[in-house]
């Protein structure tokens, strides 16, 4: 072995040019283009060695395939640069800020995959004999005592395996509770037109009908409406707290107890329990079911859309409802009631097979445990802190949605500021993507004209935000500046420009198809 | 705290720059009676070590299924993954990036999605296949909900071979929709009885293969009687290597085609998170649910994928839409893909044959004791036997001589008044001495 002899041969930069010449091969430095693996894999090569099998049994005699299937092979060394080529055309949270408000994009602590790969958890059949899963249901029933004190609820749903299921199990749970009780004529859900889009798709999932209520010129459910709106008729109201504008309800009791009074329950979509988690209990603010995604606020990875996991709080008249399984301490260790039997024969039925996201439950209750009941305050104010440091450190450039009083986690702007710059939202958000960061939520929520919604998360250091604030403020000067063309063709240094997307949706072309491109022959 | 960088001194001085006195000050709009000064009544912050050490003891009260001879099956399954697979899932780029709404910068995970669309839709036989779905109890609900939509009509049919929680899942999902749902009573080789149960009204047969207990079906027949009735065939299959050993739904005739992927690239987990695979026929795309990944070219015309057909999704048609689904399960997804490209063709047969013979093993190697009566007549990987003693207590039995023996059907239906069925699963990681170990255990207990 020999070094590789660089004295007297030291690299220095040449003087600068304008002129940048076209590579030769089309290739673009360290960003390599990736083909498809349909383009690069072998119809005959595997990465897995694996002994032949015999030959199949009699009694499966035309039931065999006997035509190829049409999938390629790579060898290992293959496979691991295609997917690590593909990875570096991502953006990531690891990489820098990733502003998606109502997204919570925070860090993801590496210990909760490590723990969560434990073979006690990881290589555990959801079938086994309870007895062979004692510390598995245990982890599971600590999890839902840190939920449930979290919250101030007497029981928690652990099953749905997202926030949107999470809603469709709470909405479900309201409906058993009202056709229990005679109520089953209740078929209005009242949602704000602030709401996230799953909330009106879940009532209508369910077979309820929506209706929307107003919201008042600072941002928060219209009392007066909520109330006109309320009867006989309502099964439940759906409202997000802190709300998609990045506000808190301040009405919230009131809400709730209009609500009460008018037979119906309140489901909070608990999207933004990051901002007030340790600090606030939604079981004091009259909530009877909020599901909780614990991928944002208990920051199990988001892995480019999902898992997540949706477990679902509960009041006293809501509990009996919840769907199976549960598990319930028992004479001889902890027990799983699968189906509508003892404690809970009044469950509605199942959202799922198995008992819920495992692995999800694993790293959330490890990044609950590691910040404790301290570190998860903090969470809130650190999280509410560096939204409100934005906001302050924007609002003389860019036009603040309720500039009067704080927000919570997330800081919302409109477009008002870009008027006679002939510059989108959308533009603005695609320029950013040239100086390093990931956009924030574009034309989210609804009500409020060319949204910029900027969730920055309690994971960012004050140096970060700093640099951030400034990539916002160079680009705001230069969009009133006039510099129109950096912003229209963006993004210029990414590893795509623009994308168009209404061909994608006119000429839909959802998988690869042979004839689009020869494979290589077998190699 | 690790987790949180801001310093004091950083809060102050932020505190300072938004002109507020405390951080008190920010949670203004709380209303009094909710505010808390103290913590919760929760355990304080804990160090990585302290909170390992935990974990750890809560993992060693399980028993791991590789810690003992396995034999689990009934939807999920113990099967080999290469270590490349774990490693690439946790790449940054992947693990921590978000649903891809920015395509520019999301081309991996774009790209990934649309590899796995092709691959899910060449393994099922099927002409088009979605981003993925959560498992595949909610992708069988689903499915029944969109062929409510394509056909208009109220009525679902489901097989006394359909997976118990998949039935239950479906139910729950069709009813608070308001659709009639038939469950046809279990039935170890009966996939074909949905075939009398279809009307007029019925907007889909559910089958599951290979179902289950195991038994695997030609479903042609099904496919023609309910498409000459208007219905839809959704096939089910809970075990997706199959589709390496045998004829797809596609080639069958199945309109939906749904799975559950974590076979392939995922491990147990518990029972999550896990992947669901969802295809169909091409003409009913517009009433598919969850997210499609599609190909595009950006401005200077080089290739690209983006999300599209999204005005189907909730974030667009609120209330009109055609699911709630919001998520998908991504990092699951591109698991199953990573798997599969390694397998290829030629290993993902092999794979497949390689179970199929281990099955065959436990066959041979249980028939002959006293008690056991094995009766699925045509298998993938999975057998279900019927034992003279209650399925529940023989794996409680075989669990303490070290062996996890199968999953007793009463574990899945409690009152199917089926308890004397065990489920018995093999697959490649079974060994020579595990099916000996079976074999001795099971001989004892039944004696």
């Amino acid at each position: 072995m020999s070094m590789m002899n660089t004295v007297g041969r030291p690299t220095a930069p040449v003087a600068a040019s304008d002129h940048i010449p076209a590579t030769l091969t089309g290739g673009r430095g360290l960003l390599q283009d990736e083909a498809l693996i349909f383009e690069l894999g072998g119809w005959d090569k595997t990465g897995v060695d694996l002994p032949e099998a015999t030959d199949a049994d009699d009694c499966l005699s035309g039931l065999l395939r006997d035509s190829p299937i049409g999938l390629p092979g790579l060898s290992e060394p293959e496979a691991v640069r295609h997917y690590v080529r593909l990875s570096q055309k991502n953006h990531a949270i690891d990489l820098a800020l990733y502003p998606l408000g109502s997204c919570t994009m925070k860090h993801n602590p590496r210990l909760n995959e490590k723990v969560a790969r434990l073979a006690g958890f990881a290589d555990l059949h959801p079938l086994q004999p309870v007895s062979t899963v004692q510390g598995a249901l245990a982890l599971i029933d600590r999890l839902a005592h840190w939920l449930k004190t979290l919250t101030g609820m007497p029981a928690v749903a652990m099953t749905p395996k997202a926030g949107a299921h999470g809603e469709l199990c709470g909405l479900l749970t309201i409906k058993a509770a009202h056709e229990a009780a005679g109520q089953g004529h209740r078929k209005t859900v009242l949602v704000p037109t602030s709401a996230h889009g799953t909330n009106p798709a879940t009532a209508a999932f369910v077979g309820y009908s929506v209706t929307e209520i107003a919201q008042t010129a600072d941002g928060r459910v219209d009392l007066a409406d909520l109330e006109a709106r309320l009867g006989d008729h309502v099964a439940a109201i759906m409202v997000t707290n802190p709300n998609t504008c990045g506000l808190f309800e301040r009405d919230i009791i009131d809400i709730a107890r209009l609500t009460h009074a008018a037979g119906a329950y309140f489901y909070c979509d608990g999207a933004n329990f990051n901002a007030i988690v340790g600090r606030v209990r939604p079981g004091d603010l009259g909530v009877d079911a909020m599901h909780i995604n614990l991928h944002k606020t208990f920051s199990t990875p988001h892995g480019g859309g999902g898992p997540g996991a949706g477990p679902v709080v509960l009041s006293a008249a809501l509990a009996p409802f919840a769907p199976a399984p549960w598990v319930v301490h028992g004479a001889e260790g902890l027990e799983l009631l699968e189906e509508a039997v003892g404690e809970a024969g009044a469950a509605f039925g199942r959202m799922s097979a198995f008992h819920g996201q495992m692995g999800m439950f694993v790293r959330a209750y490890a990044y609950m445990r590691s910040h404790g009941a301290d570190g998860l305050r903090q969470v809130a104010e650190d999280a509410v802190l560096n939204a409100n440091y934005i906001k302050a450190c924007l609002s003389d450039l860019m036009s603040p949605a309720f500039p009067d009083g704080p927000c919570m986690h997330e800081a919302l702007f409109d477009d008002a500021w870009l008027e006679g710059t002939g510059i989108t939202t959308l533009d603005f958000a695609k320029a950013m993507i040239d100086e390093g960061f990931h956009p924030m939520t574009m034309y989210f929520p609804l009500v409020v004209h060319g949204a910029m919604l900027i969730e920055p998360t309690e994971t960012e250091s004050r140096g970060e935000l700093d640099r951030f604030i400034h990539a916002l403020r160079v680009l705001a000067r230069a969009a009133k500046a006039g510099e129109a063309e950096r912003f229209k063709g963006a993004p210029f240094h990414a590893p795509l420009r623009r994308l168009d997307e209404t061909l994608a949706a006119r000429k839909p072309k959802l998988r690869w198809r042979p004839e689009a491109k020869a494979p290589r022959a077998g190699q | 705290m690790r987790y949180l960088p801001l310093t004091p001194d950083d809060r102050a001085e932020m505190l300072g720059v938004i002109g507020a006195g405390s951080i008190d000050e920010l949670f203004v709009d709380v209303p009094a009676a909710a505010r808390r000064d103290g913590f919760v009544d929760l355990p304080m912050f804990a160090g990585e070590m302290e909170v390992e050490r935990e974990l750890a003891a809560l993992a060693a009260r399980n028993v791991s299924a590789g810690s003992a001879p396995f034999f689990c099956g009934a939807g999920a399954y113990r099967h080999h993954v290469p270590a490349s697979v774990d490693h690439l899932i946790q790449r940054s780029e992947f693990l921590t990036s978000y649903t891809p709404y920015q395509p520019e910068i999301a081309q991996g995970t774009l790209q990934v999605l649309f590899e796995f669309q092709t691959q899910v839709a060449a393994l099922t036989g099927m002409e088009v296949a979605n981003a993925s779905l959560y498992d595949g109890s909610t992708a069988c609900a689903e499915s029944v909900m969109m062929a409510q939509r394509v056909t208009r009509r109220e009525r679902a049919v489901l097989s006394g071979g359909l997976h118990p929680h998949y039935v239950a899942t479906t139910e729950t999902l069709a009813r608070a929709e308001g659709m009639d749902v038939v469950h046809l009573a279990a039935a170890i080789d009966g996939e074909d009885a949905v075939i009398a149960a279809i009307d007029a009204h019925t907007a889909c047969v559910v089958v599951q293969t290979p179902n289950v207990f195991g038994t695997v079906t030609d479903v042609s027949r099904i496919a023609a009687a309910a498409q000459a009735a208007g219905a839809l065939l959704i096939v089910v299959t809970t075990e997706a290597v199959s589709f390496g050993l045998l004829r797809s739904p596609g080639e069958m005739g199945a309109d939906i085609v749904v799975a559950e992927g974590q076979s392939i690239g995922n491990a147990l987990n518990f029972g999550g998170p896990y992947v669901g695979l969802f295809a169909c026929r091409e003409k009913f795309l517009r009433q598919a649910p969850g997210r499609l990944c599609g190909e595009t070219v950006d401005a200077e015309g080089r290739r690209g994928f983006v999300l599209t057909l999204s005005t189907r999704e909730q974030h667009i048609r609120r209330d009109k839409a055609t699911s709630n689904i919001c998520t998908n399960s991504g990092l699951c997804a591109l698991a199953f893909s990573i798997h599969m490209s390694l397998l290829g063709e030629v290993g993902l047969r092999r794979l497949a044959a390689l179970n199929h013979q281990r099955a065959r093993e436990v066959k041979a190697a249980l028939t002959g004791i006293k008690g056991v009566e094995i009766l699925t007549p045509r298998f993938f990987n999975e057998l279900t036997v019927r034992l003279a003693k209650p399925a529940a207590e023989v794996v409680e039995a075989l669990a303490r001589k070290g062996v996890l023996g199968g999953v007793p059907y009463s574990r899945l239906a409690p009152n199917a008044g089926l308890d004397d069925i065990l489920l018995i699963a093999a697959t490649e990681t079974v060994t020579a001495e595990d099916i000996a170990a079976l074999k001795t255990a099971l001989t004892e207990v039944m004696a």
